[in-house]
């Protein structure tokens, strides 16, 4: 990979990580009275690998391929490898957490092994680690293709994802060793943040650098939605996680907000985390992996249109919903309410879009798993937006509030709907990529979509039973006016289904290894393939919107 | 300018208002006005056929080729 590089862009990468290799160090040398110090060591062995696997082959030979035939993707295959290797630890985590539910003896007693810390190390390691390093590999891998042009540099894209997954490491390490800021899916501290913030714009120019060179007149939609995941999680990023640190010295900083704003400006970014991270992005991935694999046109680009801005509009809104029935004024939990049912038309019109895309390619939703992986997203992606406005409206969140069932809901949409998306994206994508007749093994393919498939029923079902049995029991009152159900009541009522779901987690955890397995097989195993179609296109609309000059 | 509570709910009812609804007006005229069929509909193709290079700045057309 390193001698796709040219000798400049060698020379440029030892900078920069020469450059991480001396934060690293400023790092664990100012803060070495302070858990930072440990992430200054962290951040310099990171860098300082990467500085010498790029310094053995800065005096290699200049390669000799011509990059304007071939497009760019050394980064997006590891990008991919990256995601599997995040969804195996953080999905393995993720069982283990809810084992501690079941069986609280499963901490062995230590402080890194508590409930408070390894249960942010799996939702970010899910969200950031297997969503965001499968968004931006798929983004890297759509965006050059549907704009028939190759990245305009070799460093950029190399830095966004190294630079993400050093920000993934920091907040995993960190939550270990007792660094948060207790902002839920916002936990890093602020040199983290900062880090991010970075690693983001240079996203942010690389995509628009790439789109400025495209040989195609118009912007596929499925661009417009992983925009919006950029620069919406940019803003939300930005403003949620503004801080004064206690010192420059120390990890610990306080937020610029306090009391009933700063839980606000928290849900603002905590939903909307859900809608551009985990839902925009990932709906750029659907439109364009579910045409493709079904070999039909998405049934109507126009509503594909219509409810990108519906998406858009209403999510930015509902983030007030999470704060029902507190201090926050009335109106702006109403307004929450409001925006979150009305968001259901452009979720289903979404959901409806992919589905009747299919339509007609139903034979091969039967025999193909990877297409049957995405139309099973489809289909949890209409389920969990409907419950997700469902929980919204007030009363309804009465009951469900506090409960499990807004761990089940979480979890239809993250394992029914982007993990599904994310693994019938990377079946599709592993053979184009490394250029391989097929994937090593259809039938673990088969055999992980109906792993996933049972986990994620198994697990919701149980969180939906466990979460209205206790939110039942919290409001079931004697004759005399007092509450019926003491909170251990509760637990004793819930523990079978605690049982079920770490069960289902872990079905759905197996279905990920196979996967990781899978991949690792097609590139080690499977012969190599050169496509019939695999020659620079001329494309019939040959009319840059904007002139491919370099 | 006071930043005060009336002073937002003012403007979220009188520009926010107009503001939104001209938005979604004209994003739903953009969607379904019907000269630009033929672009979306090319766009929703144009992922279908190949993806395996980019593309180059030549005036033959994909069918002059000898072959694929």
């Amino acid at each position: 990979m390193m001698s796709n590089l040219t000798s400049t862009e060698r020379a440029r990468a030892m900078l920069i990580t020469g450059a991480g290799v001396l934060i690293g160090l400023t790092m664990a040398a100012v803060g070495r009275n302070d858990p930072m110090g440990a992430h200054g060591w962290i951040v310099l062995l990171f860098c300082g690998v990467l500085f010498f696997i790029v310094g053995q082959k800065l005096y290699d030979a200049e390669p000799v391929e011509d990059r304007s035939v071939s497009y760019y993707d050394d980064p997006t295959k590891i990008g991919i490898l990256l995601a599997l290797f995040w969804a195996v630890v953080a999905m393995g985590m993720g069982v283990w957490v809810a084992s501690q539910l079941a069986w609280p003896d499963l901490r062995f007693d230590a402080a890194w092994s508590s409930f408070g810390r390894i249960r942010p190390v799996h939702t970010s390691g899910v969200i950031f680690g297997f969503g965001g390093n499968a968004l931006i590999a798929t983004s890297f891998h759509i965006m050059q293709r549907t704009s028939r042009a190759r990245m305009p540099d070799q460093v950029s894209p190399w830095f966004v994802l190294l630079g993400f997954n050093l920000f993934c490491v920091v907040a995993a390490s960190g939550y270990l060793i007792g660094i948060t800021q207790s902002k839920e899916y916002a936990e890093p501290e602020w040199y983290a943040d900062l880090w991010l913030v970075i690693v983001w714009v240079v996203y942010f120019v690389l995509y628009i650098r790439t789109l400025a060179r495209r040989n195609e007149p118009h912007i596929y939609v499925a661009n417009w939605y992983y925009l919006s995941f950029i620069l919406v999680v940019a803003i939300l990023h930005v403003v949620n996680n503004l801080a004064i640190p206690a010192s420059f010295s120390g990890a610990k900083s306080y937020s610029a907000f306090s009391g009933v704003q700063d839980a606000m400006v928290q849900w603002w970014y905590g939903h909307n985390a859900v809608a551009f991270f985990l839902t925009t992005g990932f709906l750029g991935m659907l439109y364009y992996f579910l045409p493709k694999r079904a070999g039909r046109p998405i049934y109507s680009y126009r509503l594909s249109i219509l409810s990108f801005w519906g998406i858009v509009f209403f999510y930015i809104w509902v983030g007030s919903h999470h704060l029902h029935y507190t201090a926050l004024p009335q109106w702006v939990q109403t307004l929450g309410v409001t925006f979150s049912v009305m968001l259901l038309v452009p979720s289903w019109a979404s959901a409806g879009n992919a589905l009747m895309t299919l339509n007609g390619a139903w034979h091969k939703v039967r025999d193909d798993a990877t297409l049957r992986f995405m139309m099973v997203a489809a289909v949890f992606y209409g389920l969990s937006t409907f419950e997700g406005s469902f929980m919204a409206i007030r009363p309804v969140n009465a009951l469900s509030h506090y409960t499990d069932w807004t761990v089940g809901h979480v979890h239809s949409g993250a394992m029914g709907w982007v993990a599904m998306i994310t693994f019938g994206s990377i079946y599709a994508l592993t053979p184009v990529l490394w250029r391989r007749e097929t994937m090593y093994s259809w039938k673990a393919v088969e055999w992980h979509f109906w792993l996933a498939l049972s986990g994620t029923v198994i697990y919701v079902f149980a969180m939906w039973n466990s979460g209205i049995t206790q939110g039942l029991m919290w409001r079931t009152y004697t004759e005399s006016g007092t509450l019926r159900f003491s909170f251990v009541d509760t637990l004793i009522a819930m523990h079978p289904y605690y049982i079920a779901r770490a069960f289902g987690g872990l079905l759905f955890f197996t279905g990920a290894c196979i996967c990781f397995w899978n991949v690792v097989m097609t590139i080690r195993r499977v012969p190599h393939h050169t496509p019939a179609i695999d020659y620079p296109t001329t494309s019939e609309a040959m009319e840059p919107a904007v002139p491919a000059a370099e | 300018m006071d930043m005060t509570h009336e002073w937002y709910v003012a403007l979220s009812k009188s520009f926010g208002l107009f503001w939104l609804l001209g938005l979604s007006v004209a994003i739903t005229a953009y969607a379904f006005w019907p000269s630009l069929g033929g672009r979306f509909d090319k766009a929703a193709n144009s992922i279908l056929d190949d993806e395996d290079g980019p593309a180059q700045p030549t005036s033959t057309k994909a069918e002059d080729k000898a072959c694929r």
